[in-house]
């Protein structure tokens, strides 16, 4: 099927949102829109507004942003989530950051530590047992080099003093214990709990060895905003260093404490996620000036401008680096494109993520001889739309926080040949016939990043895409009519 | 008779607690089967009817046992004066945890626990000052009290509370069956007090059930942590309490309020004297603007 034309896109956003009562219309119209290369991102698309009730919304919340994102795969802090079991327990290691350590002893990531609260807790207040829990954090796990304490909602609520807590924790252990107001119904989605995230590590981190000597090199330099997902950190480290750099940190996937204590030290910051550490690094360009600059390392095409983008801020040794880089990988990359690009060329791709996602991976896709004609974000804001309507093809469709009836309707209507989500979209999907990647989690799969993570991720592509099980299903009402004359005898 | 369940609110301070209890007292003295819960953290509800301090309170009892599934009834209600039976929800010290959830929890726990029981006449629910938030509403919500009666005195805080309060039972008496049975004056001494209370439960829709006058027998009681029908049966104050006790029995005359705008009480505090008419003319002005 042809692509959409302008009107053809239009009149489908028309058509979806033609079942909405009117206030919820008009409020749904401003969060979708046909991509245009001359407008305005601001005039075009709305976000990070509250989601409507009565909606399904594929939003996460404060504690989500700041818990599972941020703090979490910090790898050798202990971070607590301070409330009742549930949130902690159903976040637990499900977002594969990946870590070298030994979990228990110096490594917490697959961990759930929480404060259990109950009905007492909540009515007498949950300072004492925060108290107690990290006593007993330091007795049974000395190794930790920290503690942050996530809140849930009824912290917020019940005015517990987390921060006097901290503070006093810190001064008996020595160690850092960072209090993160992170509360669920804080914001609109979980982008609130990435900024909260990231004052709490500007307070209660950053600064903490501004007066201890490090030993720089001109080099040296932090990833910030890369979670690892399935090793994503780890494929792009190994290119920075080949092309002379040092990595001093990585910020937070396989990240320690001390890592993101000497970020300040570095030369440059290099934000790949940035709508979750944005924050951050604008803080260490004001406070240290330290320049940071957004990357890209999802396919050869956007790890090879990434690269050259990084180099011009050093001299000649890395900018040599950088084409050195290039062109040893240069073979792999065709060799890999080749073998999968007849595979999947022309093939449409309709992306619905967060952070970075929706708008970093569709470079990759071209790579592949695929075309991204629709795309949305979770909980983006005005400036990661103003990113994406260039990188999208004109006239594709874009979804801010969209739900799951229009998601479903965009779908059948566009009729792409994969869809990218999360694991709540995926069985719908799926079910529906569609072909369907989780690009949260990598399908259990990954590293996508870097040169090492563009031959997996084709891969994965394709054997989703080609998959011989799409052509093996076909629903019943589909099916030749012999079960008619059964169902008329009885 | 069928249970008939009250709750007592009023603003801070104004003898919630002791007009609750002797007015219980006086029922119990009727020969009337009573229960008192009382839904404050600081737990002095029920001192006058048990000859305590303060009665250990179902939530401080649930914080010692690990939860409150893990209480039985007997552990949390004391039997006082006239066979008065008392239980106190408890709650956390100022300043930290959800005193309203504390008021929830122990309430809710009663309920399971059967201490609602078919031989009892009443139940009291003593309610701290401010309906704060959901959980000191509990107690009005459904199948809870029926009967609302405010204390309140001539002063003029007690009355801005008093048609606050009203406010809120409009809330509830529409989604359940609450309804207010009147305001008890606990006397002041201040200026034509029964006059202005009578008209402001006219305004509200309600009556002025009883004026309780000012005496100091209740202080010479409450010393010895005994409520004044214990202490002086004899007394001419505990014939008050028992005329209240009568006609809280007798009562009949349940309604929705109809609590008045902030103009319209001024208006009538201004009517008693109560307050002075506003001089707009010096709102927003220094001592030292005016005197020039």
């Amino acid at each position: 099927m042809a692509a959409l034309t302008r009107e053809e896109t239009e009149a489908l956003i028309q058509e979806v949102l033609e079942v909405y009562p009117e206030k919820a219309k008009k409020d749904r119209t401003k969060h979708l829109a046909v991509n245009d290369h001359e407008a305005n991102a601001k005039k075009c698309i709305t976000s990070n507004r509250k989601s409507l009730p009565g909606v399904m919304t594929i939003r996460g919340c404060a504690y989500a942003g700041s818990k599972g994102v941020v703090w979490g795969p910090i790898k050798d802090m202990i971070h607590i989530s301070h409330g009742p079991v549930g949130c902690g327990q159903y976040s637990r290691a499900g977002r594969r950051n990946y870590y070298v350590g030994v979990t228990g002893i110096n490594a917490f990531g697959e961990m759930n530590f929480t404060s259990d609260f109950q009905e007492r807790d909540i009515v007498f207040g949950g300072d004492k047992k925060l108290a107690k829990l990290i006593d007993e954090i330091e007795e049974l796990f000395p190794l930790n080099k920290g503690i942050s304490v996530q809140s849930e909602c009824p912290i917020g609520l019940i005015g517990d003093d987390i921060e006097a807590v901290s503070k006093k924790a810190t001064a008996k252990f020595g160690k850092t214990v960072v209090p993160v107001r992170c509360e669920g119904f804080r914001g609109v989605s979980q982008s609130l709990g990435h900024h909260i995230a990231n004052d709490a590590i500007r307070d209660w981190v950053i600064g903490n060895r501004d007066a201890k000597e490090f030993a720089s090199t001109p080099y040296d330099v932090a990833i910030i905003g890369d979670y690892n997902i399935g090793g994503d950190a780890w494929s792009s480290r190994i290119l920075l260093e080949e092309m002379g750099l040092r990595v001093v940190a990585q910020w937070s996937g396989d990240g320690t404490l001390a890592e993101m204590e000497n970020t300040p030290k570095v030369k440059l910051n290099l934000l790949h996620c940035y709508r979750s550490m944005n924050y951050i690094s604008r803080h260490m360009e004001e406070k240290y000036g330290i320049p940071w600059v957004e990357y890209n390392f999802f396919g050869p095409t956007k790890v090879e401008e990434s690269l050259r983008k990084i180099a011009t801020y050093f001299d000649d040794t890395i900018k040599e680096g950088a084409e050195r880089v290039i062109a040893k990988y240069k073979a792999m990359m065709d060799a890999v494109i080749a073998k999968y690009r007849p595979r999947l060329e022309g093939k449409k791709v309709m992306l619905y993520v967060g952070g970075l996602r929706p708008r970093h991976v569709i470079g990759a896709y071209e790579d592949l001889g695929m075309e991204v004609v629709g795309t949305g974000y979770e909980f983006a804001h005005n400036d990661d739309y103003e990113r994406t309507v260039k990188e999208m093809g004109n006239a594709t469709l874009l979804y801010d926080d969209v739900t799951g009836f229009e998601f479903e309707e965009f779908v059948k209507k566009v009729k792409p040949d994969l869809v990218g989500s999360g694991i709540k979209e995926k069985f719908i999907f799926q079910k529906m016939g569609i072909p369907f990647r989780q690009m949260h989690s990598w399908d259990y799969s990954g590293p996508y990043h870097g040169y090492d993570g563009f031959a997996i991720f084709a891969r994965d592509m394709d054997m989703t895409l080609n998959n011989p099980c799409w052509k093996t299903q076909t629903p019943p009402w589909k099916k030749n009519d012999d079960a008619a004359p059964l169902a008329a005898a009885a | 008779m069928a249970l008939r369940q009250c709750a007592i609110y009023g603003k801070g301070g104004i003898g919630k607690s002791t007009t609750t209890q002797n007015l219980v007292a006086a029922l119990a003295e009727m020969g009337k089967k009573v229960m008192i819960v009382g839904c404050d953290p600081k737990a002095d509800s029920t001192r006058l009817i048990l000859h305590s301090k303060a009665q250990t309170s179902v939530m401080a009892l649930a914080a010692e046992a690990g939860s409150v599934e893990d209480l039985e009834l007997e552990d949390v209600l004391s039997v006082g004066y006239g066979g008065v039976k008392c239980v106190e929800s408890g709650g956390p010290e100022p300043g930290v945890g959800c005193a309203g959830r504390g008021v929830i929890t122990a309430i809710n726990f009663l309920e399971e626990e059967g201490a609602y029981d078919e031989d009892l006449d009443f139940v009291f629910y003593d309610v701290l000052g401010d309906v704060v938030c959901g959980g000191f509403a509990m107690p009005i919500r459904e199948n809870k009290a029926q009967e609302i009666y405010i204390v309140c005195s001539g002063e003029m805080m007690a009355m801005y509370a008093a048609n606050n309060i009203a406010k809120g039972i409009v809330k509830y008496a529409n989604s359940g069956g609450v309804r207010l049975a009147g305001l008890i004056c606990n006397s002041r001494n201040t200026d034509r007090e029964d006059e202005l209370i009578i008209a402001l439960a006219e305004r509200l829709g309600t009556q002025m059930i009883h004026f309780v006058p000012r005496d100091n027998a209740v202080q010479h009681a409450e010393i010895r942590r005994m409520t004044v029908i214990e202490y002086d049966p004899t007394h001419k104050q505990a014939d008050e309490y028992r005329t209240l006790a009568r006609k809280v029995f007798e009562n009949k005359k349940f309604v929705i309020p109809t609590p008045i705008e902030m103009e319209e009480l001024e208006s009538l505090l201004m009517e008693f004297g109560i307050m002075e008419q506003e001089d707009e003319s010096i709102v927003g002005k220094t001592a030292s603007e005016l005197a020039a």
